[in-house]
């Protein structure tokens, strides 16, 4: 019975919630919301993938955002160049493509992980982070895919469905991932790799395995962003960005996938409910407050809104307390 | 355990939604209240970032125009301009985020936007599909009114300031051998050096050396000392003022004594500030110069002084002239109500006399008007020659 | 063979200026294992009290370096205040927190500081008034060696010296060696610990100071955000040096500024950033501690 409701209930399910939300969404909010909503998922996938390198498995990574970039030039040249490659579904061609751009990241993310093998902390953080800008530059510099000008036209074929979608396989992967004896592995590999190598745990061979299916996601969120803005462009995947995810992971907690989760649609909201401020006042307070508020939650909460805890583990722990 | 996480999940999700949905449907309640006696017009650009500085240069322009009409005693159709400007941080995501909070929740009648071609093409499409016109001051890739109908602007487009800088060095300057310097992280910039290649190696001139920056770079000596081994005549730098006037202090420095050539992004009292000496006698493109005779820019530069308290630059001007141009077409237009109209008034324009020159818009909804290359002579440029489209 | 002699001397001039920001990340690191973001907007605040500084002497109109040591004085001062300031109320409550989260919070202080400096000093650049005139010093053929380059060169290698003098033979450099040796321990020795990295940070911030005079008046454009990329660069050098270590931080710089400068001098200028990373990434892939940085192995 286990079986039959892991297997085939939980996917037919979640792909009637999809369906659900897709159809709901676009009659109860109008398309800015919408908008916020595409962009929320984008990045709840990215900070829950960037959290099983740097919460789960304790390396730290500053260069999402080239595999984000990765990802979503593949998958956007694909759109571009074979438009009906795989049939003349347009969800499945994007379905398709998001895979294939994935695959590109996961690929760039083995061979970041590779040196993770003699580097360690800061260390491996410039090299992802050197590699998150050499990806970009290199792009700048590739006129097939439009350099500084940016790839335009690309066909909007991410909806809501789509990102939900995605947003549920990156979290169902991450989650059971890390019930699972490969997830200990992780874990023990942040907690003390000496210990964990001792105790025969492969320490290479799960940092690699982290660094690739992190990128894979990252790959999957930048294909969803490149067909959900319609248009492409290097400076979309600055440093900066990589900041911000780094950002959602340690607001949400460190190895908190529900925090993450909860994390990412603060860091996205949060500018865009800043605007009426501006409004208002004319100058433009928003970046000023955000960074306050970072500030401040990190003297306050410097474990993050959950530590390492998940949303049930609170609810729980609530339930106990007044019961 | 997992399933009650998703539950928990997705009653989070839709608190924190319904909490945004309520505000919303108070701003939109304010907006109908005052719709009557206001029009409103919305703005997006790099207000914040690292091109903060366009951005904000633009849209001092732009509330100069505005501030003209609401102050005149008719003003427009008897109803106030309202401008709501949201900034994009240079982002071309934000930048659509910003022009579908502006159309679907703020319902503007009209967009003015971007500075940069990158953003606006991220954003022309949403103008267009929701059907609600844009102008883009200054956005100079051909592209970007190729998106529809709905996609109109006041600047040159690449090809022509291209062409016309490489016609001015092969034909007035005289010069054989040309160096390009371009910022490969502009597109306007990549756009210009592209045009500028492909006429001057038709007129029979020849590039000796092709080198790259990046926008906020301060170093450029390395590139300057290559470009310096190819002995060129002349040395062409697409880019904007906030590095060439760098770029010319470094090259004196170096001892290249060649003449600069650039594109409108010079435009600014920054170049010759920050240049001194060294900026002095290179050529640029432009809409007009400082020095005219020509009674609407000088009134505009009165006004911009009095009013900012410093010059105005070429993206100022382009401002001004993109919110003058829908100004102008407001008047014009059968209704203030329908898209539709106010489109095809912006379309038929003909013959505007902005700030920056006779601006007609043509089919491909592009401004055409004639193009100046000046001469800098210190705080003041100096009328070189004009070139017609 | 000229432009080659001129690229060194570019490269030079170039690596001394990315040194002293290097410099301000290395010692911060040494002591706590922190990436303090924010020390590249010290460095873009230092140019900013220099240009406000100038001003209000009036000093533009006297070039000279009287007029540049007093508005380096001013400046460092300005900063090391700033710095102290920014360990006092961001860094040091989250002093037993997970290095993370000091991380989180030194973006969030260069945030601040970039963004309040847009509405503060404007966010179009402002013109470095001239406190020093440039002339040149030397010339062999056709490769010019300029004052610019020369005071640069010479403040930053005086400070340098000055900082190792500090560091190796006085008492509170050899309480910040022990600090960055154990920090429980040195305490446990009679060190304030905590006064020892209000030290460090008022040096490493008086040092970031020093470098945003010196890039004023030699590149008189200063901007809220002209710390982003010159920091990176530092912050790579500093890590390329081996991070923590001051005379390795200097060799970063210099090999990073020589880096580029060949690189972009020899053909690929579009390429120039992506391989100033490639480099780094080869040689952390043989020397994982960075060039002289200690690799230890760690124990049980």
């Amino acid at each position: 019975m286990v079986d039959f409701k892991r297997s085939i209930l939980m996917p037919v399910l979640v792909i009637l919630v999809c369906l659900g939300i897709d159809y709901v969404v676009p009659e109860i909010f109008n398309p800015y919301l919408q908008t916020l909503i595409a962009y929320s998922g984008i990045n709840i996938i990215l900070a829950v993938s960037l959290n099983l390198v740097n919460g789960f498995t304790g390396q730290f990574s500053i260069g999402h955002a080239g595999f984000m970039a990765a990802g979503a030039y593949m998958s956007a040249f694909l759109t571009m160049t074979f438009p009906h490659w795989a049939g003349p579904i347009v969800g499945l061609n994007f379905f398709f493509n998001t895979i294939a751009g994935g695959l590109l990241a996961a690929a760039a993310g083995f061979a970041v992980g590779l040196p993770s093998l003699r580097l360690k902390g800061d260390y491996l953080a410039i090299v992802t982070l050197g590699f998150g800008e050499i990806i970009r530059v290199v792009l700048l510099n590739i006129e097939a895919v439009g350099g500084a000008r940016g790839m335009y036209g690309i066909h909007h074929s991410a909806s809501i469905f789509w990102t939900g979608f995605w947003v549920f396989i990156c979290c169902f992967t991450v989650t059971r991932l890390m019930n699972s004896t490969h997830g200990r592995a992780f874990l023990s590999v942040r907690e003390d790799e000496i210990a964990a190598e001792s105790m025969g745990v492969d320490t290479t061979k799960y940092k690699v395995r982290a660094f690739v299916i992190s990128s894979f996601f990252a790959g999957v969120a930048g294909s969803i962003f490149a067909h959900y803005l319609c248009y492409l462009n290097p400076s979309s995947f600055a440093f900066m960005k990589s900041i911000d995810v780094v950002v959602m992971v340690v607001l949400g907690g460190m190895g908190s996938i529900s925090g993450s989760f909860v994390a990412a649609i603060i860091i996205t909201l949060l500018p865009e409910a800043l605007r009426p401020l501006q409004e208002i006042t004319t100058i433009d307070f928003r970046m000023v407050i955000y960074s306050l508020t970072l500030i401040v939650l990190m003297l306050t909460k410097p474990q993050g809104l959950f530590g390492e805890l998940e949303i049930s583990d609170l609810f729980r722990k609530y339930v106990k307390r007044h019961s | 355990m997992l399933i009650k996480t998703l539950l928990s999940l997705t009653a989070l999700t839709l608190t924190l939604t319904s909490c945004t949905k309520k505000q919303e449907a108070e701003n939109s309640a304010g907006t109908t209240a005052a719709e009557s006696s206001e029009i409103l017009v919305g703005e997006y650009g790099s207000m914040t970032g690292g091109e903060a500085t366009f951005g904000i240069s633009t849209h001092q322009g732009i509330m100069l125009a505005f501030k003209e009409v609401n102050s005149s005693p008719e003003k427009l159709k008897g109803k106030t301009l309202k401008l709501l400007s949201l900034d994009d941080q240079g982002k071309p995501e934000e930048a659509a985020t910003a022009v579908t909070k502006l159309i679907t929740q703020d319902k503007v009648m009209a967009i003015i936007g971007e500075v940069a071609s990158s953003r606006s093409l991220a954003a022309a499409p949403i103008s267009q599909q929701y059907k609600v016109p844009m102008i883009s001051p200054s956005s100079t890739n051909p592209k970007v009114t190729e998106v529809g109908d709905f996609i109109f602007r006041v600047c040159f487009i690449d090809p022509f300031q291209g062409t016309v800088m490489a016609k001015f060095a092969a034909e007035n300057l005289k010069v054989k051998k040309v160096a390009i310097m371009r910022d490969v992280k502009s597109d306007y910039s990549v756009g210009l050096a592209n045009y500028f290649k492909e006429t001057f190696t038709k007129m029979g001139g020849s590039i000796v050396s092709e080198q790259t920056y990046v926008s906020n770079d301060i170093d450029f000596k390395a590139q300057l000392t290559s470009i310096k081994t190819s002995k060129p005549d002349a040395i062409f730098i697409p880019g904007y003022y906030t590095e060439v006037g760098l770029i010319a202090r470094q090259a004196r420095g170096l001892g290249l004594k060649v003449p600069l050539l650039g594109g409108d992004g010079w435009d600014s009292s920054k170049l010759f500030e920050i240049g001194k000496d060294s900026i002095v006698g290179s050529y640029f493109s432009n809409h007009y110069t400082t020095d005219t005779t020509d009674p609407r820019a000088k009134d505009f530069i009165a006004a911009f002084k009095k009013e900012f308290n410093a010059v105005p630059d070429g993206l100022a001007a382009l401002g001004y002239d993109a919110a003058k141009v829908l100004i102008d077409a407001m008047k014009r237009s059968k209704s203030l109500t329908s898209s539709t109209d106010l489109r095809d008034a912006i379309a038929s324009t003909k013959d505007f006399a902005g700030v920056t020159g006779m601006i007609t818009v043509n089919e491909q909804r592009n401004a055409t008007k004639s193009a100046v290359v000046v001469k800098v002579a210190g705080d003041n440029n100096t009328f070189v020659t004009t070139i017609n489209p | 063979m000229e432009a080659f002699l001129q690229h060194i001397i570019n490269g030079v001039s170039l690596g001394s200026i990315y040194a002293l920001i290097a410099l301000g990340y290395t010692m911060v690191y040494g002591i706590l294992q922190l990436i303090n973001f924010a020390h590249s907007d010290v460095y873009m605040i230092g140019a900013f009290i220099g240009f406000y500084s100038a001003r209000w002497l009036n000093v533009s109109d006297a070039p000279g370096y009287g007029s540049f040591f007093s508005v380096l004085f001013i400046a460092m001062i300005g900063c090391s205040i700033l710095g102290f300031t920014i360990e006092r109320l961001a860094y040091r409550p989250l002093r037993k927190a997970p290095k993370l989260n000091a991380l989180i919070t030194a973006i969030g202080v260069s945030l601040f500081l970039e963004y309040s400096g847009q509405i503060v000093f404007g966010a179009t650049p402002q013109v470095f008034p001239n406190i020093l005139e440039d002339s040149i010093v030397a010339t062999f053929g056709e490769v010019r060696v300029t004052k610019f380059d020369a005071t640069i060169l010479i403040t930053t290698f005086a400070l340098m010296l000055i900082l190792r003098h500090i560091i190796q033979h006085t008492k509170l450099g050899k309480a910040m060696r022990a600090t960055s040796f154990n920090g429980p321990w040195a305490s446990l020795m009679g060190i304030n610990v905590d006064r020892i990295i209000s030290m460090t940070f008022v040096i490493g911030s008086a040092l970031a100071a020093a470098g945003g005079i010196l890039v004023g008046i030699k590149y008189p454009k200063i901007e809220p955000l002209m710390g982003v990329m010159i920091g990176l660069k530092a912050f790579v050098a500093a890590v390329l040096g081996g991070i923590g270590n001051i005379a390795g931080a200097v060799l970063g710089a210099l090999i990073m500024g020589l880096a580029e400068e060949f690189v972009v001098g020899y053909g690929a200028s579009t390429y120039r950033d992506a391989l100033a990373f490639g480099i780094l990434i080869i040689i952390l892939l043989f020397k994982p501690a960075g060039l002289l940085g200690k690799f230890t192995v760690e124990k049980v």
